[in-house]
């Protein structure tokens, strides 16, 4: 038991402290990691085939990024083709002045960057749209992040090579129908499934979670199609604010 | 500090550079001319030919006719001025500021205030200078004076001593011709015509009563003479302020050599750089290779630093740019912009990390160095609708927003460089789309939003408006759609995607 333990947090992973458990504020998405802790020293992976996979994963971590980079440390989006809208990301509560964006033409400068950015101790996070990341450049980007203590997050568009690394963990976010309080007409909250493909150590899972605003708030597993509004759990830890 | 010029005068610039090149020539006197209206004119004479009455200035075709053996060389303009540039580059082993006797093309005039004692004194000084000009060819005359006016005169016209004392320049003047002021040819002509042969004659004569028959301009060169009257040179090179030169024993050839060359000089320039709280923005390395070739590696930071390890390892990554070839002898490392340094206060807990923060600014700089400076964007709002130029590239990391970004309007999380084409079936006047065909699959439109209208910026480009929805088809899949111009309108209406949202 201990060994697993350390083990654990060999591999990046925090136990969760008894007083402050620091939470990203996924809500029960986090008890699907070891520890019960969204590990922060890791590479997360997310699978966007789509473009509209694409906008939705970028939605969720901009997300993450407003826990992450709630100290005031900036961030580095490093992209070949980017398509990110700056001006959106302040509906997720992220500053887009504090995110500088690296847009390379080529996969190698990339990577370079996207490695050197990981061994900076003095960003939040590192978000990379690589499609060509095998076993060996993504087990030096995780033995970068080890060392710094910087969240990696990794877009990859093609779903051929999914196997072969060894990021912590692997997403999938795909867009779904947004639910308006009250029937009212228009486009609601952007709804998300959230599939956690792959976490080490951990449970993977399938939740639904929309982004309400000012924070994640997880919806109900069995919701309708039918457009009737399904429960929603509104429990304090999960509408925690995010300033 | 008493400030002292040296003026060096070459009698026979271009025969002597003549001889240096064709030593067969040596014996044989020869002229360099040039076509001036239509008639072959000399410019420059060899001593020879000097000796047997040829002039400057004369017909080609009369000289000949005068000295039968004599040769004609042709010249080129700006000749003059190209060996001169030459000469000076060398003679900055003399003095850090060299500049071009500009008055008659055929001199140097150097600024030698603090560098005489180097070579034991002002006359040992002056000796080192002939006598290293004559080993290469040139025959000089060289004079040292409080002004270069004074320098210049003497130079050229004294027959004394080369050594002007401190402030004993007006006595130094007062035998020598009125020429040795610099003066153009007519105010001469007219001095001499007046009687005025030495200077002596008229230098104590009231300013006044000089200014209304010679002008202003000659009143101008005899204060510059005699010092009441300040005369800049023009330096050639202007000395940087921040600079490091390493020679090298043996010639350098490998990386690891090139390493620790770098480091050195770092070491003893962050060091300066320190002193004075200045930081490197731009350095350049030069390395002069023994074949004469020179390599120039330059780093750029993001802001100012004066910290050696980082900036060794801005160059380490632009070392494999170096080609050593047969060797590099001497390396100069130059900081051709310098800024202020932040100083930050040490502080004992780690205060709110920011943009600002140093292992930031240091991982900019690597990618800068590496891949470009180009590539770094940061962008801050715009106060614009159109949503292309919505957001505004930084200068510079520490830029802050004038304006808070807004909220309030839907924007989407990925917006197309350029709006794609979709076919779209939707109600007057302005009811959103039913549905809509993108890249070959219909999406049937569940939930939307809109419109929301957007003027073109009609001062900066022409074209038609556009009303924007945000629709959900049924899918969930978001969109941000656009309608281009009126309905019915004579121009054509046409429907775009513009953007996913999350």
């Amino acid at each position: 038991m201990k060994l697993q333990q350390d083990i654990l947090l060999w591999q990046g992973f925090k136990p969760a402290t008894a007083g402050n458990p620091e939470q990203i504020g996924l809500g029960a998405i986090e008890q699907a990691f070891p520890g019960s802790v969204f590990p922060k020293r890791a590479i997360h992976e997310f699978i966007t085939v789509f473009a509209e996979d694409a906008a939705a994963s970028d939605g969720f971590i901009a997300g993450l990024l407003a826990v992450l980079m709630q100290q005031g440390s900036p961030c580095l989006w490093i992209s070949t083709s980017r398509r990110l809208y700056p001006p959106s990301l302040s509906s997720f509560n992220v500053e887009p002045e504090r995110i500088i964006f690296m847009d390379v033409k080529s996969q190698q400068d990339a990577l370079w960057i996207t490695e050197e950015a990981l061994k900076c101790e003095g960003l939040a996070a590192v978000v990379a749209e690589i499609d060509a990341l095998g076993l060996v450049e993504s087990r030096r980007l995780q033995l970068a992040v080890e060392q710094s203590g910087v969240t990696g997050f990794i877009l990859r568009k093609s779903a051929k090579q999914m196997a072969n690394t060894i990021a912590t963990a692997r997403w999938h976010i795909s867009p779904l129908s947004s639910v308006n309080q009250g029937g009212m007409p228009g486009v609601g909250f952007p709804r998300w499934q959230v599939d956690l493909l792959k976490v080490r150590n951990g449970v993977p899972g399938r939740w639904v979670v929309e982004w309400a605003g000012d924070g994640f708030l997880e919806v109900s597993n069995n919701i309708d199609q039918n457009n009737t509004a399904p429960d929603v759990n509104w429990s304090t830890q999960q509408r925690r604010q995010i300033g | 500090m008493q400030r002292r010029f040296v003026s060096i005068w070459f009698r026979q610039l271009l025969a002597d550079w003549q001889l240096i090149r064709r030593p067969e020539l040596i014996g044989v006197p020869f002229v360099f001319a040039a076509p001036d209206h239509g008639r072959i004119m000399i410019t420059a004479v060899s001593p020879l030919a000097l000796n047997l009455g040829v002039e400057q200035g004369m017909r080609a075709a009369d000289a000949k006719a005068i000295c039968p053996g004599l040769e004609v060389l042709e010249d080129k303009p700006g000749r003059p001025e190209k060996l001169l540039r030459g000469i000076a580059q060398w003679c900055i082993r003399y003095s850090p500021i060299v500049a071009l006797d500009g008055f008659g093309m055929d001199g140097l005039l150097m600024e030698a205030s603090g560098c005489t004692h180097l070579w034991g004194g002002e006359r040992a000084y002056l000796k080192d200078i002939v006598f290293r000009l004559k080993d290469k060819g040139y025959t000089v005359r060289v004079a040292i004076a409080d002004t270069p006016g004074a320098a210049w005169a003497v130079s050229r016209f004294g027959k004394v001593s080369p050594l002007v004392e401190i402030n004993a320049q007006a006595e130094a003047l007062l035998a020598l011709p009125p020429e040795a002021l610099r003066l153009d040819g007519q105010i001469s002509l007219r001095l001499r015509k007046l009687g005025f042969y030495q200077i002596k004659s008229f230098i104590n004569m009231p300013r006044s009563v000089l200014r209304r028959r010679f002008g202003q301009d000659f009143l101008l060169r005899l204060g510059q003479a005699l010092g009441t009257e300040i005369e800049t040179l023009i330096p050639l090179q202007l000395p940087p302020a921040f600079q490091e030169r390493l020679p090298c024993l043996e010639p350098i050839r490998t990386r690891g050599a090139i390493e620790i060359a770098i480091r050195k000089m770092l070491e003893c320039l962050c060091q300066a750089l320190q002193a004075e709280g200045k930081g490197v923005r731009k350095a350049v390395l030069n390395c002069h290779r023994i074949d004469g070739q020179l390599i120039q590696i330059a780093i750029g930071t993001n802001a100012a630093s004066h910290s050696a390890g980082h900036l060794a390892k801005l160059f380490e990554l632009k070392i494999d740019q170096i080609r050593p070839g047969l060797g590099i002898e001497l390396f100069i490392l130059e900081v051709q912009k310098a800024d202020d340094v932040e100083l930050a206060q040490e502080a004992i807990w780690k205060i709110k990390p920011g943009l600002d923060d140093q292992s930031v600014i240091r991982l900019l700089d690597r990618v800068a160095g590496k891949v470009g400076a180009e590539v770094i964007h940061r962008y801050l709002p715009a106060t614009k609708y159109w949503p292309e130029r919505a957001v505004v590239n930084t200068v510079c990391i520490t830029q802050k927003a004038l304006s808070p970004w807004r909220t309030d309007l839907p924007r989407p999380t990925q917006l197309l460089a350029t709006p794609e084409r979709v076919d779209v079936m939707a109600l007057i006047p302005d009811h959103p789309p039913k549905f809509f065909i993108y890249k070959g699959h219909t999406h049937q439109v569940v939930k939307a939003d809109g419109p929301e209208r957007i003027e073109r910026e009609w001062w900066l480009d022409e074209g038609e408006h556009r009303d924007y929805y945000q629709v959900e088809d049924d899918k969930g899949r978001r969109y941000w759609l656009f309608r281009s111009g009126h309905y019915g309108s004579e121009k054509q209406f046409k429907w775009f995607i513009h953007g996913f949202f999350a």
